[in-house]
């Protein structure tokens, strides 16, 4: 859907399109060649995007995509679709504290471990946001609150573990 | 435990707590606090509320006398120095920000930036004309002239920083700078905080509960309980 979105700006090549999303979302991890010309051949068979022909050309084929009014109306689509509100990392957070309650195991410096590690890592966001551009922090915010939030829970939990140890222990 | 190592540049710490405790009545407050702060860094005291971070902070800052331990500064012991003269290293070498409420409602934003020089004695005019370039440097232009309360939050905040810093402190002890400010006032105080600490190669000891805000420190300690520990997992040997 990214790439449909890059595409809606203007016509563009598989390779000007790849380069656009590594530039814009890439942030050291650019998309392989292959996977945007599968992402391409998929948006054309579902008729989100129109095929050129090949234009003459060193490299590769040259071919020019174009998006559609489909493609248009999905990407509209997509975009005002809030991503379900589910955090990802705390699953593992919460395995983890419950087996380690489980298994009498220490979860509070379990606990301090990933607190440690959750800090360090907003550190690092935060220098980059200081140091880099306005884009770079944008994204570096998510990343923080996201790691805020999990440090919360971090924080509930950890005042609340002799309580969860007795709801999970057997 | 400890909170954590850090050498000043000539070795030895620039600011230390050894054992402290103190109590308010019956209530202990720190209980055994042991912290060494190394010259320039940048430290968070993190803690939930009444763990006694802001205790420590007071008492590395000379403002409170603890019942039992010691607190050194730049080799010399700070504690058991007279008022008068804890109040001299209060004004010459440390720079203070708190959450609320620091500014001398009578006096302009140039005049409370100025203040700290004007207690060490300095002339007026040079007081004033060293607060001046502070307006600049912390994006205030134009308010000099304005009072406490004809300044925005974030303002009131730049300003209280600019005085702390003007008297180019060694320490900068600020106790939940962003707290009463939103979330990118809050950033932009912080931002200009670490920059100019980093610049003037000043020491800070930042208190907050906020991860954040925490997160512009070269590194963390947590109190917990009067204690001073670190979330890092202990070394398995030392």
């Amino acid at each position: 859907m990214a790439l449909l979105g890059l595409l809606e700006r203007e016509p563009r090549h598989g390779y000007d399109l790849k380069r656009d999303y590594d530039t814009v979302f890439g942030r050291g991890r650019p998309l392989p060649f292959g996977q945007v010309y599968s992402t391409l051949g998929r948006l054309a068979r579902d008729g989100k995007v129109l095929v050129g022909p090949a234009e003459p050309g060193d490299g590769p084929e040259r071919k020019r995509y174009v998006i559609t009014e489909q493609g248009v109306t999905e990407l509209e689509a997509w975009l005002r679709e809030p991503v379900e509100a589910e955090p990802h990392l705390q699953t593992v957070l919460f395995v983890k504290v419950v087996l380690a309650l489980m298994s009498d195991r220490s979860a509070e410096s379990y606990l301090d471990a990933q607190r440690a590690a959750h800090l360090r890592r907003m550190r690092e966001l935060t220098e980059l946001k200081r140091t880099g551009g306005l884009v770079d922090g944008i994204l570096a915010d998510h990343g923080l609150f996201h790691l805020e939030a999990d440090l919360r829970w971090i924080d509930m939990t950890s005042a609340r573990l002799d309580a969860l140890a007795k709801a999970v222990r057997p | 435990m400890s909170g954590g190592t850090g050498a000043g540049a000539g070795g030895g710490p620039l600011i230390e707590a050894r054992h402290v405790s103190l109590s308010f009545g019956p209530t202990p407050a720190l209980r055994g606090a042991s912290l060494t702060v190394a010259a320039g860094e940048i430290l968070a005291v993190m803690g939930p509320s009444g763990s006694g971070k802001s205790t420590l902070l007071h008492c590395l800052a000379g403002i409170l006398t603890p019942d039992s331990g010691e607190i050194h500064f730049a080799g010399r012991r700070l504690d058991t120095l007279r008022e008068n003269e804890r109040g001299a290293l209060r004004r010459d070498r440390f720079g203070f920000v708190f959450q609320f409420g620091q500014l001398v409602p009578e006096l302009t934003a140039e005049e409370n930036v100025a203040l700290p020089l004007l207690l060490n004695g300095v002339r007026r005019a040079r007081a004033l004309a060293e607060a001046r370039p502070w307006f600049d440097r912390l994006d205030l232009a134009g308010t000099q002239s304005r009072r406490s309360g004809e300044l925005s939050g974030g303002q009131a905040q730049r300003v209280a920083l600019a005085r702390a810093l003007v008297a180019r402190p060694d320490v900068l002890f600020a106790d939940e700078p962003t707290g009463a400010l939103d979330s990118l006032t809050g950033e932009n105080v912080m931002n200009l905080l670490v920059s100019e600490a980093r610049d003037q190669g000043t020491t800070v000891i930042l208190v907050t509960h906020a991860p954040r805000v925490a997160a512009y420190a070269d590194r963390e300690v947590v109190v917990r309980d009067g204690t001073v520990t670190s979330y890092e997992p202990a070394p398995a040997a030392s």
